[in-house]
């Protein structure tokens, strides 16, 4: 066999935020044809570095050379986008970069033209789409607004747009998140054939199943730094979780247990929310005391709808909800919280603190009319204070200290003051929403650690999550959503919950 | 090679620091304008300060001039930590001197410690009826309450015209649009002999003090704050958003209904249309400049008055226009803004190469 | 008083246009901004110093389409201001857009009386003229109706066209539309993000300058304080109404002028019933209304209002 050309070499690549280092002096070949896998837990830096070769940053040192269409290592222009376009380097995000009012065509068309022009030649662009999608096998409906696109059509956009820039080098980030195990198949597939036609490619991603079974090449980044580069033949599981954690990983054990009374009960509930999302479709769903359930899907098949349900956010348009055999009537959060729910929400930034206030007031936000809080409408500070010390300390809470602005707080240190304040409240019915996504293997294993302990304490968990292999570690019974509607999964094997959560059939 | 980074946390020397040096730069920049008019800069700056601190008189003038600025700064204080942009001010405080004349001429006879609080209080609760209509549009419906509060100005004016020409009417005061004088018992009293400086200021101290105090000790100041910062994270915490919202709308429209009391109960006795020569935009200032401070505002408002009564007087003096002050604080405004960007984030001069 | 008697005179739908005019290039103005994800509410002064400015040159001698120049460029300046203060700087776009009109305002302000001592009436100078266009104004009812409106009119509604064909027909306008949806979009395609945003409020309030030029040097031969009077306001009530299309806000800002006028031949005739303020305030209350019925259902752009940086992600 030929030896590979090199079509991209990062050399001493390093990248630093405020105190935080993001890329220690890292290394990475790639060659023709191949697929290398960058491999790390969240937060050990693969995505800066990945942007970093797309332009989006610019590192503190080192450099980075790729082929030229010319046949020689050219260095690469740090920090705009639009050279690494021009080098053949394309990107496609974890977090979509697609405008969603304007149509697939209209997206790809974007920054390709001079901007100067006076009009768009869309024909020329149509038909030169029309045989990338036919070449790959990737299709998109061409003038639909993206805006009403699933989830995985917008990834096949994203791909189609780097294409259509004539990309030799392809980077993905995470790219399975939104996937059901057969569209990843076929994603890997439709990756395989373009490796065929010259394309190299980098996939990202902190799974090590997928790693194993698509990558030629892996390199492992931990803390910033390449911890070690092994060639897909010669890995195993074991070996490159060693590599990416550093330590055995801990297991939390969970141990059967007897089911209780029901805290949560959807008894053919629909509603809209109050959103153009996919609405819940009279669904039925039971969650037991000592139980945790866990609801597998592709985002965006209702999940949104069925946790602004439970948080008081949003009205069933008919059916009824029951917490603790008591149906509700009257929907908000503060309803929610009072009668024993505890929320961990999808989107810790958004919906679960307040940056800009300190970690002392972010504990007690849920609790504004506790007599230990509030005296007579105003603040106890002393035993505000005093509570925040004794959670810091008891949830490992670590950062600035209890006035410190919650910005300045890792998103792993965000997400235990929220288990933190939701914990604390000993509540019965948990709903938790992708509760360690972005997080590192340490915080996530909090996170379970906690649920389970509640679990055992007796609450009844709803556990939402894209991570399928978390759905399966942690749920008791596991709950497959698709386009609105709730089924039970009785074959718990990946295909078969695979193939439900694409809506068919096991 | 220059890098801009977040700074862990603002000393509090910038945000103490950065409000006076936005206002002397803003002065400052007011060279350039007083340059261009043909004017000498160092009689003008010495005509200015002559208007502050020439005289007693002087500078009672600019406490008074102060008064309703406080009012006002308090009120878009307390909007703008809800992030509810209240501009309508200017109507909330027609709105209150309106109420203050309908209920203070004449009708209700009573001392002035019952008469004064009743005054009060109509010019409250119609400036907070003046908020709380625009907030309730925008709770209900989403209507955008800078617009509508904006627009609510202008109908307000029209409506003071309408009312000065018909019920509020002086049938004494020779045709002239305006309206009877507060009676004796209801004018709020002086506070020094042969000045003009009156009770309107120690009422505007007070609200600020207990703004200061709500603010940043209840749990109704908590929750503002909390809105300000995040509503969704607020809504997700179990906080009424809505109710928020509309607490803070009231609050806001009566503190500026009571600038319009205090203008016409306790400096000029009866109502015109030109009242207020924009109290209610220039307070958005007052708060901006103040940084959202119910006590920076005190300090804020007494800047601003002082730019105006200085360049009143320098006006007189030398004969440039006096829309000079308005300049100043329209720069005031942007240079507080970029200021409060300097002290967000630091400068950090990087080599190529090193970290 | 026959409301369809009125409404069939020609003077009533000149009127219309005339009043129409000035808003036409607000929305579009402000249009283009908040398409690009910043408010402007400079827009209230870049009126006044559009409308002074223009004035002002035609005054000290220049023609009046130089001056029409000079407005523009005065306008881009304060367009300038905000669009550094919003995109690099990324402060409250609602904070840096009243200081610009604050700024505009007294500015103009403080400029036109230095340079013009106080006089009993204000002084004139030789405004735009009705524009007579050939074939059309031979056409029955609407020709009369046109030949009464100027130069700056048919501006207006040309430029309409032009801004609809940028958006809709021209790579540029695509990445505007783009950039006010989703920043990351534009940025990954190599777009910059920071350029689109800053020309488009440039040009946005240079457009909005000719509206306030529009009232000295069209409507009125002269400038006086206060003179503006909210329009810049109701300008931005009415983009949303639009839609935040060029089309709706032809539409909006004609439908808006036939209300006034209307409501002026209606004083006339009702006038003794009711006080001449109730007629006032129907334009401003006549825009609140119209924000309320379609807040509910307005599509923002997505992107409005969110300060984007680079390298944040």
């Amino acid at each position: 066999m030929m030896k590979n050309t090199r079509v991209l070499s990062l050399e001493n690549i390093s990248k630093r935020f405020g105190s935080v280092v993001a890329n220690n002096s890292v290394n990475i070949d790639l060659y023709r044809g191949e697929v290398l896998a960058l491999l790390g837990e969240n937060g050990a830096g693969k995505t800066t570095l990945m942007n970093m070769l797309f332009g989006h940053y610019i590192p503190d040192s080192g450099s980075i050379d790729v082929l030229s269409f010319e046949g020689q290592m050219e260095p690469l222009t740090l920090g705009h986008p639009q050279a690494s376009l021009d080098a053949g380097i394309g990107m496609v995000h974890q977090h979509f970069t697609l405008a969603e009012n304007l149509s697939v065509l209209e997206n790809i068309l974007l920054g390709s033209e001079k901007i100067w022009a006076w009009r768009h030649n869309r024909s020329n662009a149509r038909d030169k789409i029309t045989k990338i999608m036919n070449r790959t096998g990737l299709s998109a409906p061409l003038d639909e607004e993206v805006g009403k696109l699933t989830v995985g059509e917008r990834q096949r956009v994203e791909i189609l747009k780097a294409l259509y820039q004539e990309v030799k080098i392809l980077v993905l980030d995470e790219p399975t998140a939104v996937l059901t195990p057969q569209e990843a198949d076929t994603l890997f597939e439709n990756i395989t054939a373009m490796t065929k036609d010259g394309l190299s490619v980098i996939f990202i991603s902190h799974k090590l199943r997928e790693v194993l079974a698509f990558s030629n090449r892996i390199a492992v980044l931990r803390h910033g730094k390449k911890v070690g580069e092994i060639p897909t033949s010669e890995a195993n599981e074991r070996v490159i979780a060693r590599m990416m954690v550093g330590e055995e990983t801990i297991e939390n054990p969970r141990k059967k247990m007897k089911i209780g009374s029901p805290v949560l009960q959807l008894n053919g509930v629909s509603s809209k929310g109050d959103s153009t999302r996919t609405s819940l479709n009279r669904t039925n769903l039971t969650i037991h005391k000592h139980e945790i359930v866990g609801v597998a899907g592709v985002s965006g098949n209702g999940q949104s709808v069925l946790a602004k349900l439970i948080s008081g956010l949003a009205e069933p348009d008919s059916g009824e909800l029951l917490i603790d055999g008591k149906n509700i009537k009257y929907f908000s959060p503060k309803e929610m919280q009072s009668l024993g729910v505890g929320r961990i929400p999808e989107d810790r930034h958004h919906d679960g603190v307040i940056s800009a206030m300190s970690v002392a007031e972010n504990l007690i936000i849920e609790r504004l009319h506790d007599k230990d809080v509030n005296n007579k409408g105003f603040l106890q500070n002393k035993s505000i204070k005093k509570n925040a010390e004794e959670l810091i300390e008891k949830y490992d809470i670590r950062g600035p200290g209890i006035d410190a602005n919650t910005a300045l707080l890792s998103g792993g240190n965000i997400q235990k003051l929220i288990l933190a304040r939701v914990f604390e409240c000993m509540p019965n019915l948990i709903l938790a929403n992708q509760p360690t996504r972005g997080l590192d293997l340490g915080a996530a294993n909090e996170v379970a650690r906690r649920l389970l302990e509640a679990r055992t304490r007796g609450a009844g968990i709803l556990l939402i999550s894209e991570d399928l292999d978390e759905i399966l570690e942690l749920s008791d019974r596991i709950m497959v959503i698709h386009d609105g509607s709730l089924t039970e999964a009785i074959d718990l094997s990946r295909e078969a919950i695979g193939l439900m959560m694409a809506g068919e059939k096991a | 090679m220059i890098r801009i980074e977040p700074r862990e946390m603002p000393s509090k020397w910038w945000t103490i620091g950065i409000p006076i040096i936005s206002a002397f730069v803003a002065i400052l920049l007011a060279s350039i304008p007083l340059t261009l008019a043909g004017a000498n800069i160092f009689e003008a700056y010495r005509q200015m300060a002559n208007g502050i601190f020439g005289s007693t008189f002087a500078f009672t003038e600019m406490l008074t001039r102060a008064t309703p600025l406080i009012f006002t700064g308090l009120a878009a204080t307390i909007a703008f930590r809800a992030k509810l942009w209240n501009i309508g001010a200017e109507g909330q405080l027609y709105l209150g001197a309106m109420a203050a004349v309908a209920v203070g001429t004449g009708l209700i006879d009573a001392p002035a410690f019952i008469l004064i609080p009743i005054i009060l209080l109509a010019g409250a609760l119609s400036g907070a009826i003046g908020m709380a209509a625009p907030t309730y549009l925008k709770t209900r419906f989403g209507a955008d309450e800078v617009v509508t509060t904006l627009l609510l100005n202008f109908i307000v004016i029209i409506f003071l015209q309408m009312m000065l020409e018909g019920p509020l009417k002086d049938p004494m005061g020779m045709g002239w649009p305006q309206s009877e004088p507060i009676v004796d018992n209801g004018v709020l009293p002086q506070l020094l002999p042969r000045m003009r400086i009156h009770a309107g200021l120690i009422i505007a101290l007070l609200t600020a003090g207990l703004v200061h105090l709500f603010l940043s000790k209840s749990i109704w100041g908590f929750k503002i704050r909390a809105v300000g910062e995040n509503p969704s994270a607020a809504l997700h915490a179990g906080i009424n958003v809505k109710r928020t919202f509309m607490g803070a709308a009231v609050v806001s429209g009566a503190i500026a209904g009571l600038a319009g009391v205090s203008e016409v109960a306790g400096l000029r006795g009866y109502l015109t249309t030109d009242l207020s020569p924009g109290f209610g935009y220039t307070g958005i200032v007052v708060a901006m400049l103040a940084g959202l401070s119910p006590i920076g505002v005190v300090i804020s408002a007494i800047f601003i008055a002082s730019i105006f009564v200085g360049a009143d007087t320098m006006s007189r003096a030398i004969g440039v226009s006096s829309y000079l002050a308005d300049l100043v604080v329209a720069l005031s405004l942007i240079c507080v803004l970029i200021g409060g960007f300097i002290a967000r984030y630091k400068f950090i001069r990087t080599n190529k190469g090193n970290v | 008083m026959d409301i369809l008697q009125i409404l069939l005179t020609e003077s009533f739908w000149a009127a219309t246009l005339r009043i129409a005019t000035p808003l036409i290039f607000g929305v579009l103005g402000a249009l283009i901004c908040e398409k690009a994800g910043v408010l402007n509410l400079g827009i209230e002064g870049i009126f006044v110093a559009g409308a002074m400015a223009g004035w002002m040159a035609v005054w000290f001698g220049f023609s009046l389409w130089t001056g029409l120049l000079v407005a523009i460029f005065v306008g881009g300046f304060f367009g300038l201001i905000h669009a550094i203060l919003t995109v690099p700087l990324g402060l409250s776009q609602h904070v840096s857009g009243l200081g610009v009109t604050m700024l505009a305002t007294s500015v103009s302000y403080f400029t036109y009386r230095t340079a013009l001592p106080k006089v009993s009436s204000p002084p004139k100078i030789e405004p735009f003229q009705p524009f007579d266009v050939p074939f059309l104004s031979e056409l029955p009812f609407i020709g009369p109706i046109l030949s009464q409106q100027t130069a700056m009119t048919w501006l207006a509604i040309l430029m309409v066209g032009l801004v609809w064909w940028v958006f809709n027909r021209t790579p540029l306008g695509l990445s505007i539309r783009a950039v006010g949806d989703n920043p990351d979009a534009v940025d990954a395609q190599g777009l910059s993000v920071y350029g689109i945003r800053i020309g488009s409020i440039i040009v946005g309030s240079s457009i909005m300058a000719l509206g306030g030029a529009f009232l000295t040097m069209s409507a009125f031969d002269s400038f006086f304080f206060g003179m503006v009077n909210g329009r810049g306001w109701i300008c931005i009530a009415l983009v949303i109404f639009a839609s935040w299309r060029p089309g709706k806000a032809l539409l909006g800002a004609i439908l808006f002028g036939a209300f006034d006028a209307f409501q002026v031949r209606l004083q006339t005739e009702v006038g003794a019933f009711l006080p001449s303020q109730v007629f006032l305030m129907a334009p401003y209350v006549l825009s609140i209304i119209a924000l309320v019925i379609v807040a509910r259902r307005a599509e923002y752009p997505r992107a409005l209002l969110k300060p984007w940086f680079k390298g944040a992600r």
